[in-house]
């Protein structure tokens, strides 16, 4: 759902300014579309990603949740959906609920309100607490929390008090991204670089955010993504599993029928064409590399009882890293430790290539 | 024609100072190119040459010129390469002249190139007719550089021509002191043939061709002829002359005359510069004097980026060694790098335009190791053994005594440089021998340094230091005793043999130093610490280290879209085949490349 209130200065996705009209307009796009995919695809995951779809009224989720429905076998599935605090009110959230959306990612990001301000957010901590305690009211058993690593001003400290918050919450799931400054964002242009906290501090920071994570009971499951015990997120394990999945909206992407596609980034385009334009980029998923590299960034690893043929030269490559303690080699799978997830490109690309 | 027509001279000018643009006004004035067919600068057929104003091959054009006294002359303009490295080809081609016109910048003056080249040609008693181009420059002071021109070569000036080859001013007074001041060849063409070989290039039709200046007798279509130096032997199937667009073959070359011979000759190696043409039926008793085989003098290891491409690269040097009998080249070996060349050239140019030709022309992406001098060593066992290559450096305690080789160098610069340049030569082991005022502002300063000082940067260090002003020239002197040593450099622990080199004990730790910090700044952070070591035999010199990488990581999961984690398996898979992987180490190529430059 691509509208914001406010684009924030780190995001380099695709959104534009929320207005009714267009996000009505869009709404029908996405339930066309939804349509035109129909199959007997089995569904058990509905995401509501973003921009800020928390923003939409909740007629048009409902709506679409309707086609979806409709169109598609739909098993006990999970159906999360975004929101950023301030976006919503209790009565949404009930209404979500009551519509069958039964998990929510909130953009918390910091419990620092300085930390919120240098992100350029339009809450504060309060807020953002507040809005997690109205979802649990609302009756949501599995809420998420995104929190950032790495933001202008943060320290050690500051980081482990915003950890000590969230897990003070009703809350069974925490997404933790490293700030990444990415082209063509607001951050770029000001080239904040220098003011950033520095690689090491960045390091030092993960490494003990994960530990405390699992202290407080969230384990972690992939680079980024911690829960309780079973609250692992269903739909975004599919990525890395390498399970196929519908995207839809400019600038989604789908892996379905044996190809991985994309939609460009036009809001006009979507809106006014039949169908979404379908971009494809992968006609043959499912290689061994692309797996190999899906499969490990997950705490579980890359398993190669399957890949027979690949296990000796991959095994071989592996002992190094096991040596210096970034993975760990059990049967025949292969598993990053935090350590290694840090540096999971330069090992992801020490294994493959 | 008679003999007493002819004429035959060469240009010799610094970089820049408008040889090129003259010889094409000459072609112009003589009617000997039509407009239409001028190509700019037209002696000058590589592009390399072309952009970076020098002329490599050294080539021979004929003008016809009705002169003011009404008789007909014919011209043969002698190219000359411009380079230090070219040296002996320079001194083979003017041998073939009796006359040289020395151009000079206007707002320049005499550079160190022109004055070396003009003592080679006083060495060889040519006429010397000098021309002071450029004057259309608003900085132009011809009265100065005429000065320049009596004081420092001792030839007659102030009446010498005053022109502007851009604007073709004053162009005809240039060709009548040609017939005015060079003298007419000498020599009998009923003489037993002898005739100089001052160049030979290869073409893919005609086998190589030969150009020769004929001393005495002559020389013509299916004649029998001996090249005497290398004894080889061949039939002339083509004879004649070039003109500004064409070989002509007329059939017969007399005694004064300069032109071509074909003889269907695969091998440039047959063909040396400096060798003399007589006929097998009927040779000439002597060889012409100053033949001498060119030797390389500095070395170098050629490798491909991609070790795919080794063929690849064997293909391009035995095309380029087809035009070039001077480059040398042998399959080395590399712990570091794999499978090579290490490779012979005259000079350091000579070898950037040979680096610069395989990559430009073959389109192969090199990695090349520092340049090296050829090091003459007694072995405590007595033997003495020349080593071009660091790798095989003998151990320390195998050495009685180590000679390097020495050059003895000219730098004219404009005085307020005299200073900076006398501390860049002193950094480089140089030693003072003299200094001469050209004039009020300009200096020739004479060094005597050991060549391996120069091979590195020593260019680029005189250009930094002299904003540019300043030019560099220097011979070979010969082997002086010296304190070498060879400096490794360790990479984790291990030595990279492609970083290797012999240098001076006294500089052994100041560049030690700067190629560990080099290396610090190109070899990208990895999962580990790198130690970087210089050592001299098992001692340490200097450390540096490359710390560990602690990030590297896409943390976000992009809703589904993975394709930034392919493009940067992708941009990994791309970034792999720049780098070398030593020991665990991986070491991309600039990081080879970086300790070229330390200046």
């Amino acid at each position: 759902m691509p509208f914001c209130e406010k684009k924030c200065p780190y995001c380099d996705f695709y959104s534009v300014s929320y207005c009714r009209d267009t996000a009505r307009l869009y709404t029908d796009a996405v339930i066309r579309n939804i349509k035109a995919y129909r199959g007997n695809a089995e569904i058990d995951t509905i995401y509501f990603g973003g921009g800020t779809p928390s923003i939409l009224p909740v007629e048009f989720i409902t709506s679409i949740l309707q086609a979806v429905n409709e169109n598609y076998i739909v098993n006990e599935a999970e159906i999360t959906i975004e929101i950023n605090p301030k976006t919503v009110n209790t009565k949404k959230l009930l209404q979500l609920r009551k519509m069958g959306v039964n998990r929510v990612s909130i953009g918390v990001q910091s419990c620092v309100d300085s930390e919120l301000e240098a992100l350029g957010r339009i809450h504060n901590y309060d807020e953002a607490r507040k809005t997690v305690l109205s979802a649990y009211k609302a009756g949501f058993k599995n809420i998420s929390c995104d929190l950032m690593l790495g933001v202008i001003g943060q320290t050690v400290d500051s980081l482990i008090y915003s950890i000590n918050q969230l897990c003070k919450l009703p809350i069974s799931h925490v997404s933790a991204y490293m700030l990444k400054i990415e082209e063509n964002t607001e951050f770029n242009k000001q080239n904040i670089i220098d003011s950033l906290p520095c690689e090491d501090l960045v390091s030092d920071m993960y490494l003990l955010m994960v530990e405390n994570l699992e202290e407080n009971g969230f384990s972690q499951y992939e680079i980024s993504n911690f829960s309780k015990i079973g609250f692992e997120s269903k739909h975004n394990l599919k990525y890395w599993e390498c399970k196929e999945y519908i995207g839809i909206g400019p600038s989604s992407h789908s892996y379905f029928n044996g190809k991985r596609t994309a939609v460009p980034n036009s809001l006009q385009d979507f809106i006014e064409l039949d169908r979404q334009t379908e971009i494809v980029t992968e006609e043959n998923p499912g290689s061994f590399e692309e797996i190999a590299m899906l499969q490990l960034r997950l705490k579980e690893g890359l398993c190669l009882t399957k890949f027979n043929n690949k296990l000796d030269s991959i095994m071989n490559k592996a002992i190094p890293f096991e040596k210096m303690g970034l993975l760990t080699i059990s049967d025949n799978t292969i598993a990053l430790t935090a350590k290694g997830f840090l540096v999971s490109n330069a090992i992801i690309g020490g294994l493959l290539l | 024609m008679s003999i007493d027509k002819i004429r035959n001279f060469s240009i010799i000018a610094h970089i820049d100072h408008g040889k090129s643009t003259l010889a094409d006004r000459m072609l112009e004035k003589t009617y000997t190119v039509a407009g239409r067919d001028m190509e700019e600068q037209l002696l000058d057929n590589m592009d390399i040459e072309r952009e970076r104003g020098i002329t490599i091959k050294a080539r021979a054009v004929r003008l016809t010129y009705k002169a003011e006294d009404g008789e007909i002359y014919v011209f043969n303009l002698i190219d000359t390469p411009g380079h230090v490295d070219f040296n002996y080809e320079v001194s083979r081609s003017l041998a073939a002249c009796e006359g040289a016109i020395l151009v000079v910048d206007a707002t320049q003056g005499i550079e160190a190139q022109t004055l070396a080249n003009t003592y080679l040609a006083l060495e060889h008693d040519l006429a010397i007719v000098p021309v002071v181009n450029k004057i259309d420059l608003p900085s132009a002071d011809p009265e100065r550089v005429c000065g320049e021109v009596e004081n420092v070569i001792g030839v007659e000036a102030m009446d010498s021509p005053k022109i502007s080859a851009k604007l073709g001013t004053n162009i005809e007074a240039v060709l009548e002191k040609v017939v005015k001041d060079i003298p007419p060849p000498t020599g009998d063409e009923n003489a037993p043939l002898q005739a100089l070989i001052f160049d030979s290039f290869y073409d893919a039709y005609k086998g190589v061709i030969i150009y020769i200046r004929v001393k005495e007798g002559k020389v013509k279509v299916g004649d029998e002829i001996r090249l005497m130096a290398t004894g080889a032997e061949f039939t002339v199937v083509e004879t004649g002359y070039l003109d500004a667009t064409s070989f002509n073959n007329v059939g017969e070359l007399k005694a004064g005359e300069v032109g071509f011979i074909t003889a269907a000759i695969k091998d440039i190696s047959e063909t040396r510069v400096g060798d003399t043409v007589t006929l097998v039926d009927n040779p000439c008793e002597d060889a012409l004097p100053g033949y001498r085989k060119v030797n390389p003098m500095v070395f170098s290891g050629i490798y491909p980026a991609d070790g795919a491409k080794y063929g690849d690269l064997r293909e391009a040097l035995e095309k380029l060694q087809l035009n070039d009998a001077s480059l040398s080249f042998e399959p080395e070996t590399s712990i570091a790098l794999g499978f090579g060349f290490r490779c012979g050239f005259l000079g350091l140019l000579h070898m950037e335009i040979i680096q610069e030709r395989i990559e430009r022309e073959y389109n192969l992406d090199i990695i090349t190791t520092a340049p090296s001098v050829i090091y003459r060593i007694t072995l405590t066992s007595g033997e003495v053994v020349f080593i071009d290559n660091p790798s095989n450096y003998p151990d320390l305690a195998l050495i009685e005594s180590a000679e390097e080789p020495m050059v003895r160098a000219e730098i004219l610069t404009p005085s307020d440089y005299v200073g900076n340049i006398m501390e860049l030569c002193q950094d480089r082991r140089g030693v003072f021998k003299d200094m001469v005022y050209l004039d009020d502002t300009r200096v020739n300063v004479r060094y005597e340094l050991p060549l391996n000082e120069i091979v590195y940067d020593f260019f680029d260090a005189l250009k930094s230091r002299t904003k540019g002003y300043a030019s560099f020239d220097y011979e070979m002197l010969g082997y002086v005793p010296s304190k070498l040593v060879k400096l490794d450099i360790m990479l984790n622990g291990d030595i990279v043999d492609a970083l290797s080199f012999i240098v001076h004990t006294d500089n052994a730790y100041a560049r030690g130093r700067k190629i560990a910090e080099k290396l610090k700044d190109n070899i990208p952070r990895q999962m580990f610490e790198i130690p970087i070591q210089a050592a001299i035999g098992g001692k340490i010199i200097a450390r540096e280290t490359v710390r560990a990488m602690r990030k590297d990581v896409l943390a976000k999961c992009y809703g589904g879209d993975i394709t930034r984690k392919k493009k940067l398996l992708e941009k990994q898979k791309e970034g792999k085949k720049r780098m070398r992987k030593l020991g665990t180490v991986d070491v991309p190529q600039e990081a080879f490349m970086s300790v070229l430059k330390l200046d």
